[in-house]
């Protein structure tokens, strides 16, 4: 006498794998997006500045790093204020060399954000290959990648990527260091993050892997890539993308903090993290500016990606919505 | 209609113990307030064992947290009252309630596996909900969690009582919670599908262990399942539950052999009564609506057979059907039925 | 219990293995050890003899083997920047990067864990919204912007606190400290913070992420239902059952806080091992970089089995066999 479902009609809808991506363009999404005022204020500060860095050409008053434009005797000016020799006037200010600040940060952002997306890029893609593999084939491939995780995700970022570039300074010739080292400090931040791809795209491809649809793909002869390409990865590209997210606000922080420790990119070529060293010094004497207006971009940029990537883990995982 | 006289079934005649009336219980939300129960009434005496039955959605265990005073947020309780022994319980303080509950309310969840804190033992467990609601010892509260284990039907309760909630299996798990929810005597116990997560052949113990107990203590029961067997067997009485509406009240013989509403009808795979064509209604078609999209009138029409025209517009009340008592307009009296009425 | 923490060692010197693998490949691969140790000017016999002195002719493995047990005894070899055994320097580094870090983390632990109950349990009141918001502050806020944004109001402009260096510090022999003297106990107080601050934001949002989650199980329900009062399930109940997840992601974190000490060892100049390791990577220093791996391991590995140990004695899932099932 069970009486759970006293009805004859079909029941819901055949189960269609429908991935968190195609979610995203659900109508739902949108709202909760458009409702967040802090969501949306934060996105609009993410692209302002990354179009601000983007035709940082364009927008800049001077190229800072054209020793031609730099006049030494506008060193030290205040923000809004005008110089006492030259009679210059620059919103942020100049730092030692005359260069105007306003024009140094938006050719910083642009490396910070260029090394940014590139290291996320570059992680996601060794992540996701790397999770799918380990997630399909199983057995002792599945060990030996997880393991290795394991053992880095017990060690910090920055140590990974400090070390990278240690191996770095020791294998490349000197002359070569400040060429190659955007290229290492891309390698070294996107190595030291492809962990939680991996983790979280090796459940996804396990708990999809027995589902039907993809047992009855086996059956029909697809190949093993186009199952991994067409039917497992839509299916967990919300996740990976609420941790590309998170993931770039922390490369970016990483990228700064490696130029601030003085192993990023080279002085010739600063990103904020770099200007931010560099402004350290004048602190003592006073020169606040110098480090102030960078780290200000550097923490603007950082805590909007932040509150988009919560969001965006919000928005995408049911079960916290309230 | 005035405050209608819902249960005439009281045994003793006095105060029955819990009285709900017209409850009606809201969830505000971003698209708009969903009323997840409306209009609920209906009583139950001491040492009465009132079934609740209906599908998941219906509201059932949804009234059992509005009157133990634990409704999720945002729900709330929007109208109606719950009366325990005549006094107004809805209405007490969080301090006041968080009192009552355990002490003359108790609660048995579902699943048995999930309800004890693994990081504790059943003693700790039962001595600490003692010393909460009676003037004890913690000795003697040992000593009587030891012989509630007892009762339970725990073998060698002794050494038990300090085992872990995972070295139980799930069966003497839920007679622990049976003992948890002892504890202090409650008059009222409320048992949310009780049974459902355990094994079909443990199932029949702890419901035979939970009607045996409730005898002996004299304890009366709301026991939530949408099981009818399980009801047939147990309760009292039976009220079913419909879209967050109670749809037939009555005793359980009479509901069983002779459901008066349609949708119980198809509960049971009702044998036609009023006629032939009723006889498709063995499988109700369609599904319960979703709180959002109640339909108007009687929320069962759109899926039953015998629905006329009145049944669209107006929601029926509870009027006596045969020997029970059912919100459907059948049933309604003759002048009613014709659209004269009010 | 003993196959449990006899699987976790046996992993545990996997993973230093796994290290020291790691740190000998840096040792012996990274530029030549012989061309560091005696520059430019040494003659080839002199340089064969150093090489075979070292053991560089050995077989690799046997190197290796040699390697792990040097570095058993504590033994690195000599710094190439300092020309001094790299055990030496450690050790004299070792107590002040030990008391900051041990400081700022325990300090971390208590008010995240205070901080994240007190946001879980008032979810919807003004004052959590405000820590949550602060928190994402905290998270995105670089670890040397913090370090930085200290120094400038309390050391520029107040003048009140010491912008870099340890104080004074008081030599125990072994052990040398900068808890006993005014200007030590001054001058720990921004580091600390500094080096706390983000650890502290990841336990609170971890903690009232995990409380919530508890605060929704079944038996937090039936804690409630059996009329025990607030007090009880919040502390008694949910927080117990939170502590489990976050005893383990607070161990890693806490070993975390070593490495991060090394952005706050530079920010302040403070003289421990992080600012031994950056100077040592900027100078191609391999021994001492070496060194710093592994010792950076054996600390996550030992906290690691602490951790482990504290889960088994919590909860007792792990501690108790399963018993009398059946029926």
């Amino acid at each position: 006498m069970r009486t759970e479902p006293p009805t004859s009609a079909p029941a819901a809808a055949p189960p269609v794998p429908r991935g968190a991506l195609a979610r995203l363009l659900d109508g739902d999404l949108f709202h909760s997006f458009i409702r967040s005022p802090i969501t949306v204020l934060s996105a609009l500060v993410v692209l302002a500045i990354l179009v601000a860095a983007l035709l940082a050409p364009v927008i800049a008053p001077q190229n800072p790093f054209d020793p031609a434009t730099l006049n030494l005797m506008d060193g030290f000016t205040r923000p809004m204020q005008a110089n006492e020799f030259t009679g210059n006037v620059y919103w942020l200010g100049t730092d030692a060399q005359g260069r105007d600040l306003f024009s140094a940060i938006l050719y910083g952002s642009r490396v910070s954000i260029l090394v940014g997306f590139a290291a996320v890029a570059f992680a996601a893609v060794l992540g996701i290959t790397l999770g799918l593999v380990a997630g399909y084939r199983g057995g002792w491939v599945d060990s030996l990648i997880m393991r290795v995780a394991d053992v880095q995700l017990s060690f910090p970022a920055i140590l990974v990527a400090l070390l990278i570039f240690g191996v770095f300074k020791g294998v490349v010739p000197p002359a070569l260091h400040d060429k190659a080292a955007i290229y290492v400090l891309i390698l070294a931040i996107g190595l030291s993050d492809w962990v939680q791809y991996a983790r979280t795209v090796r459940s996804s491809t396990l708990a999809e892997r027995n589902k039907e649809y993809v047992q009855a793909a086996r059956v029909i002869g697809v190949p093993a890539p186009t199952i991994l390409l067409r039917h497992i990865l839509p299916n967990v590209m919300g996740p990976v993308l609420v941790i590309a997210t998170i993931g770039l606000a922390l490369a970016i922080i990483l990228e700064s903090t490696l130029s601030f420790l003085g192993v990023g990119v080279p002085p010739t070529q600063p990103s904020l993290g770099t200007l931010i060293r560099v402004g350290q010094d004048y602190l003592f004497s006073g020169e606040w500016w110098i480090v102030l207006f960078p780290g200000l971009t550097l923490l603007l940029l950082a805590l909007s990606v932040n509150l988009l990537g919560d969001w965006l883990r919000d928005a995408l995982n049911p079960r916290l919505r309230r | 209609m005035n405050v209608p006289h819902i249960d005439q079934m009281n045994a003793g005649g006095g105060l029955p113990l819990l009285s709900v009336r017209r409850l009606r219980v809201e969830f505000p939300s971003r698209r708009g307030t969903l009323l997840a129960l409306d209009d609920v009434s209906f009583d139950i005496a001491r040492g009465e064992v009132l079934g609740v039955v209906g599908e998941s959605g219906a509201g059932k265990s949804l009234t059992g947290a509005a009157i133990i005073g634990l409704l999720e947020p945002p729900g709330r309780i929007a109208g109606g009252e719950i009366l325990l022994d005549g006094e107004a319980i809805h209405e007490l303080s969080g301090e006041a309630m968080r009192r009552l509950r355990g002490r003359r309310i108790a609660m048995i969840f579902q699943d048995p596996l999930t309800s004890l804190n693994p990081l504790y033992t059943v003693g700790e467990q039962l001595v600490e909900t003692m010393l909460t609601h009676l003037e004890l010892t913690p000795a003697a509260a040992r000593e009587r969690a030891l012989a509630l284990l007892d009762e339970v039907g725990i073998p060698a309760p002794a050494q038990r009582i300090d085992h872990y909630p995972h070295q139980f299996s799930g069966g003497m798990r839920q007679r622990v919670v049976i003992a948890l929810a002892l504890c202090a005597e409650p008059e009222l116990i409320i048992a949310d599908e009780p049974t459902t997560a355990l094994d079909v052949s443990v199932q029949a113990q702890i419901i035979a262990l939970l009607r045996r107990l409730c005898r002996q203590h004299h304890t009366a029961v709301m026991l939530v399942t949408h099981d009818m067997g399980v009801i047939a067997e147990t309760a009292d009485r039976v009220a079913v539950m419909y879209a967050g509406r109670v749809v037939e009240i009555g005793p359980v013989d009479e509901v069983v052999r002779a459901p008066a509403h349609p949708y119980t009808r198809g509960l049971m795979g009702a044998i036609p009564v009023l006629g032939d064509e009723v006889e498709r209604l063995v499988q109700i078609d369609g599904a319960m609506p979703r709180l959002d999209a109640i339909p108007p009138g009687c929320a069962f029409h759109p899926r039953c057979a015998a629905a006329f025209a009145r049944c669209r517009i107006e929601c029926p009340e509870l009027q006596p059907a045969g020997a029970t008592r059912a919100a459907c307009w059948l049933y309604a009296p003759a002048e009613m039925a014709e659209g004269g009425g009010r | 219990m003993p196959a449990f923490i006899l699987r976790r060692l046996l992993q545990s010197v996997l993973v230093m293995l796994t290290v020291a693998l790691v740190a000998f490949g840096l040792f012996r691969y990274i530029g030549d050890p012989v061309n560091n140790m005696v520059g430019q000017e040494a003659t080839m016999a002199e340089r064969e003899a150093l090489r075979e002195s070292l053991g560089l002719n050995d077989a690799v493995p046997l190197q290796f083997l040699r390697f792990v047990a040097n570095a058993a005894q504590g033994e690195f070899g000599v710094s190439y920047r300092m020309a001094r055994p790299v055990a030496d320097v450690i050790a004299e580094r070792l107590p002040a990067t030990l008391e900051l870090a041990l400081i700022s983390g325990f300090g971390a632990l208590a008010l995240g864990i205070a901080l994240g109950v007190y946001t879980a349990l008032r979810r919807d009141g003004w004052l959590s919204h405000a820590i949550m918001g602060l928190s994402l502050v905290g998270v995105s806020l670089p670890t040397f912007l913090i370090g930085i944004l200290l120094i400038y109001v309390f050391a520029v402009e107040l003048k009140v606190l010491p912008a870099f260096g340890r104080g004074e510090v008081v030599d125990l022999g072994w052990w040398t400290t900068g808890l006993l003297t005014p200007s030590g106990l001054k001058s720990l107080v921004m580091p600390a913070i500094t080096l706390g601050l983000y650890q502290l934001t990841l336990i609170m949002r971890l903690v009232r992420a995990e409380m919530l989650e508890v605060l929704r199980t079944d038996y937090i329900k039936f804690a409630r239902a059996r009329g025990l009062s607030d007090r009880a399930v919040h502390f008694g109940h949910a927080l117990r059952n939170t502590l489990l997840p976050v005893i383990t992601i607070t161990g890693l974190q806490i070993g975390s806080i070593i490495a991060f000490a090394i952005i706050t060892e530079t920010v302040f100049q403070w003289p421990g091992v992080g600012l031994l390791f950056i100077t040592a990577v900027q100078f191609v220093d391999i021994p001492v970089m070496a060194a710093y791996l592994v010792l950076i391991a054996l600390i996550f590995v030992v906290i690691n089995l602490i951790v482990d140990l504290l889960y088994f004695v919590v909860d007792p899932r792990l501690r108790v066999q399963r018993s009398g099932r059946g029926q």
